[in-house]
């Protein structure tokens, strides 16, 4: 693999030393001759390190690194929408609008981005900070609606919490990630209803330990 | 062997056929898209759709293997409702523009929703439409009539080995195309326009020329390389629109190189339609007995020794026969056919064929590729190479420039010295040969047509004999010439060379330019210095106005390899007929009739007065030609001559793909190529950057 790397020049795509080592990690993983397996992971990876996007010479290097031929690797990036063809924003909030989060609120969520960022899905604000996009189900229905940015959930949304997020976006901060309603994780909204009692193996363990005592 | 009931039918098939094969073994035709017998399978149009007993749900039959006891139904209302689904399915985003399609009435789409569609859809949202691709001067693309069945990913992939074209963005949004606009970089692009069952990629130049029932369809052998592929020649009135391939398993298969495909506009270009003599200097329109005439009264006294003759690479077997037969009559031994003076003997047979046989190239497990680019020189040999080397364990090595072959192989280096290591043993890649079940090797023309030619010739013999590639016992033969000339093969088995104390085409060259030569009779022979031949008398027979025109004394026009029946013989030895598809233009004649009446005006007549009587002196001359489209295995002899190797790298046997002959020369749409894609050697033309 090492003769596959290319010295960097102007306008392309290089893996830093730290990446490099983890590239070759994640071949590693399959067996030798099959690191073509390895087209999504490297993907990702590049995408990481070239801030949240991948550029052509990001796939063509890609491409080299793993020989494969160019076009196998445009066809991998571009049938996956997580991978971005166009710069994005250092925060990349991804609106999921499918119907269980738009039954739940969803337009209520792109309002608040209109609002506070000022953009619309699709747009870039014009300091480059934020990227906003309307993307399909990401799978956290039960605490819909929510949000992507960067690698976190933000679940259970309203305007309001929508535009705190935001603001503490703006101002440099980290917003606390997952339900904001304050339930924990995906449990019932109104408190638990079910398994409120102490399991039986649990009460047996303790019965137990009583007889021995 | 699994037996399986298809419709009632009981069925034994050999094991690792589909449904679909089965199926079609028994004559039950099943409609299909994706499916392509040469390629590998996709299982995505869904219009093979079968009912097998036992499954649930109905299954691909192209990619479903035939099993034992398995009870397949293709004809039940229930199959009829499946193949009417998916038809309206996919014509759910097919614009349904057939009046204004190339591919009409002859479209795979069009004619199964005729047999197997409903009359009319459901769909009533709207349609969506694709941003056609560019894919070069060859390929035209209407991309919204694409329906995704990715033959032509496939075809790129596997049997053209560009992996150029794919299929990007996913769902609704999915496209065909290269993703980075470019043209397709293979000889072979053109076979896409026939893959494609709709009329997503058709041919560009053939755009809205003409509709398929128009034509009228000759189904005659190329002579671009010297592969000689069958094809089909569409004309209409007496102009050729268009070159179709027609299947030959063991030459072609079905597919054709860009070359033969397309270089058919440069018949109608360029040419010599009405005799022409040089009257000071000018060339002047004349008539056949003016033109006549003048090459008799040229030739009037002049003795035998101070004529040559030198056959080009389209020349067709009769009219060589016929000029051989001539040239003997005027007591010329001064013959050739190797223009560019390729060290070929006329004998034996087996130093000049392609003894293997391109379908042999599939039972190889090893071969030497010898100052040769298969890949340019014959794009079909190559593409059986492919195939071969996608089957597996098979070793190439290279002696010479290095290129981009499609298939992997060991450059063994430039210096052709390298081939006496390899016949001495000293090379390990003789060892790989030796090692090998059925060696070959390949020589090309850049090889043999230099000083140390002869030289080499031996040495590849040697090489052959050492290693084992000739076993006549088990029929093997693994020594290869490959040829580029169409007409080549034919003209050593007529012995269009030198005779006793005659002068080859380097002699003749020498011997015009130093005035011991007086009259030199070109017979469409234009790759060579013709600046050379001033001092002489030229006798230009052929059918465009290139070098050899130019340099013409007397221009008789002859008629190109779509105008005459006319017999050629392959680099393998296989002898097979062109027909006649068109006439040839104006006053032009057939080639064999030209020499004929000619040979009469000279006073020497041939007594040959038909075609059939010509075909008969060419059995006479050689018993070969009497039995077309077989191959003689040639007997095993020795050939060459022992001599040093020269350590100057071979050139390239073939400059330009595109450019080879007058014919191509005169294409426009092979100018469009050159300008696009270069000369397929890596480099663009001079004027082009």
């Amino acid at each position: 693999m090492s003769a596959a790397t290319p010295a960097p020049a102007d306008g392309t795509f290089c893996f830093t030393p730290e990446n490099e080592g983890t590239a070759r990690a994640i071949i590693a993983k399959y067996p030798p001759r099959r690191q073509a397996s390895a087209v999504l992971p490297l993907l990702d990876l590049a995408q990481r390190q070239n801030g949240g996007w991948l550029s052509q010479a990001a796939l063509d290097y890609v491409a080299q690194y793993l020989q494969m031929p160019p076009i196998r690797v445009y066809e991998v990036a571009t049938f996956y929408t997580m991978f971005n063809l166009k710069p994005v924003g250092r925060h990349h909030i991804q609106v999921c609008t499918n119907l269980p989060c738009w039954l739940r609120g969803s337009d209520a969520i792109v309002a608040a981005c209109r609002k506070h960022l000022g953009i619309g899905p699709g747009e870039t604000t014009a300091d480059g900070a934020f990227t906003v996009s309307e993307v399909e189900c990401a799978g956290a229905c039960v605490n819909a609606p929510m949000v992507q940015i960067g690698d976190d959930y933000y679940e259970d949304l309203t305007a309001d919490s929508m535009g705190s997020i935001l603001e503490t976006l703006k101002a440099g901060g980290t917003p606390k990630p997952g339900s904001q309603s304050g339930r924990h994780s995906c449990e019932p909204a109104g408190g638990v209803t079910s398994l409120t009692s102490t399991p039986a193996v649990q009460r047996f363990l303790e019965k137990k330990a009583e007889g021995n005592r | 062997m699994p037996k399986l009931t298809i419709d009632g039918r009981e069925v034994e098939v050999a094991a690792g056929l589909t449904v679909l094969q089965a199926c079609e073994s028994i004559g039950i035709e099943i409609p299909r898209f994706c499916y392509h017998e040469r390629l590998s399978i996709a299982g995505n149009c869904r219009m093979c759709l079968v009912t097998m007993a036992g499954s649930p749900k109905p299954v691909a039959s192209c990619a479903m293997p035939a099993a034992d006891n398995m009870v397949i139904q293709t004809n039940t209302p229930e199959v009829h409702k499946m193949r009417r689904s998916v038809m309206e399915f996919l014509l759910i985003n097919h614009p349904l523009d057939c009046p204004i399609c190339d591919q009409g009435g002859e479209c795979d789409l069009q004619d199964q929703a005729m047999a197997y569609g409903f009359d009319r859809g459901r769909f009533i949202e709207n349609k969506r439409a694709v941003k056609d691709k560019y894919l070069g001067p060859l390929i035209k693309t209407i991309m919204t009539r694409c329906i995704h069945c990715t033959r032509c990913i496939r075809f790129a992939t596997e049997i053209a080995g560009v992996p150029e074209l794919g299929a990007t963005g996913r769902g609704e949004g999915t496209e065909i195309g290269t993703y980075i606009e470019k043209a397709l970089t293979s000889e072979l692009s053109g076979n896409l326009i026939d893959v494609c069952p709709v009329g997503a990629l058709t041919s560009k130049p053939y755009a809205f020329c003409a509709r398929p029932w128009e034509l009228r369809k000759t189904e005659t052998i190329d002579v671009m390389d010297a592969v000689g592929s069958n094809i089909r020649v569409d004309a209409r009135g007496n102009e050729v629109l268009r070159v179709l391939p027609r299947l030959h398993e063991e030459i072609n298969e079905e597919w054709i190189s860009d070359k033969t495909r397309f270089a058919c506009d440069g018949l109608r270009r360029q040419r010599l339609d009405q005799p022409y003599i040089r009257v000071d200097g000018k060339l002047k329109p004349a008539t056949w007995p003016e033109a006549l005439s003048a090459v008799a009264s040229r030739l009037k006294g002049v003795p035998g020794a101070r004529i040559g003759a030198i056959a080009g690479d389209l020349a067709d077997c009769e009219s060589m026969l016929l000029v051989k037969d001539l040239m003997t009559r005027l007591g010329s031994p001064n013959l050739d056919c190797r223009q560019d003076g390729a060290a070929l003997p006329a004998e034996p047979r087996a130093a000049y064929l392609f003894n293997t046989t391109i379908a042999g190239i599939e039972t190889a497990d090893a071969c030497l590729l010898i100052g040769t680019n298969p890949r340019i020189e014959a794009p079909l040999i190559n593409a059986r190479m492919r195939k071969r080397f996608r089957n597996g364990e098979f070793a190439v090595g290279l002696i010479g420039q290095a290129a981009e072959l499609t298939y992997p192989f060991e450059h063994l280096g430039e210096d052709p010295r390298l081939i006496e290591e390899v016949a001495s043993g000293r090379h390990p890649f003789a060892a790989t040969l030796k090692a090998a079940q059925r060696p070959m090797l390949v020589l090309g023309m850049a090889a043999l047509a230099r000083a140390d030619g002869s030289a080499i010739l031996d040495a590849a013999r040697r090489i052959a004999e050492t290693t084992g590639m000739i076993r006549p016992g088990d029929g093997w033969n693994g020594f290869n010439v490959l040829h580029t000339a169409a007409a080549r093969t034919g003209g050593l088995d007529l012995g269009f060379v030198p005779g006793e104390g005659g002068l080859d085409t380097a002699g003749m060259l020498a011997a015009a330019e130093a005035g011991a030569l007086d009259v030199v009779y070109l017979l469409g022979a234009d790759e060579l210095d013709t600046s050379r031949l001033k001092r002489a008398f030229v006798i230009y027979q052929g059918h465009h106005g290139d070098a050899g025109a130019h340099a013409a004394d007397v221009i008789l026009p002859g008629a190109a390899y779509t105008e005459k029946d006319a017999t050629y013989v392959n680099t393998e030895g296989r002898v097979q007929q062109a027909q006649l598809a068109c006439h040839p233009p104006g006053e032009a004649r057939a080639d064999w009739k030209i020499v004929r009446v000619l040979a009469d005006k000279l006073g020497h007549p041939l007594g040959l007065d038909t075609l059939a009587d010509v075909r008969a002196r060419l059995a006479a001359a050689n018993p070969l030609f009497a039995s077309l489209d077989c191959i003689e295995p040639a007997a095993w002899a020795s050939f060459g001559t022992a001599g040093g190797i020269d350590a100057a790298p071979f050139g390239a046997a073939v400059e330009n793909f595109y450019l080879t002959n007058p014919i191509c020369r005169a294409s426009v749409t092979m100018a469009e190529c050159v300008d696009v894609l270069g000369d397929r050697q890596g480099r663009k033309t001079g004027t082009h950057g």
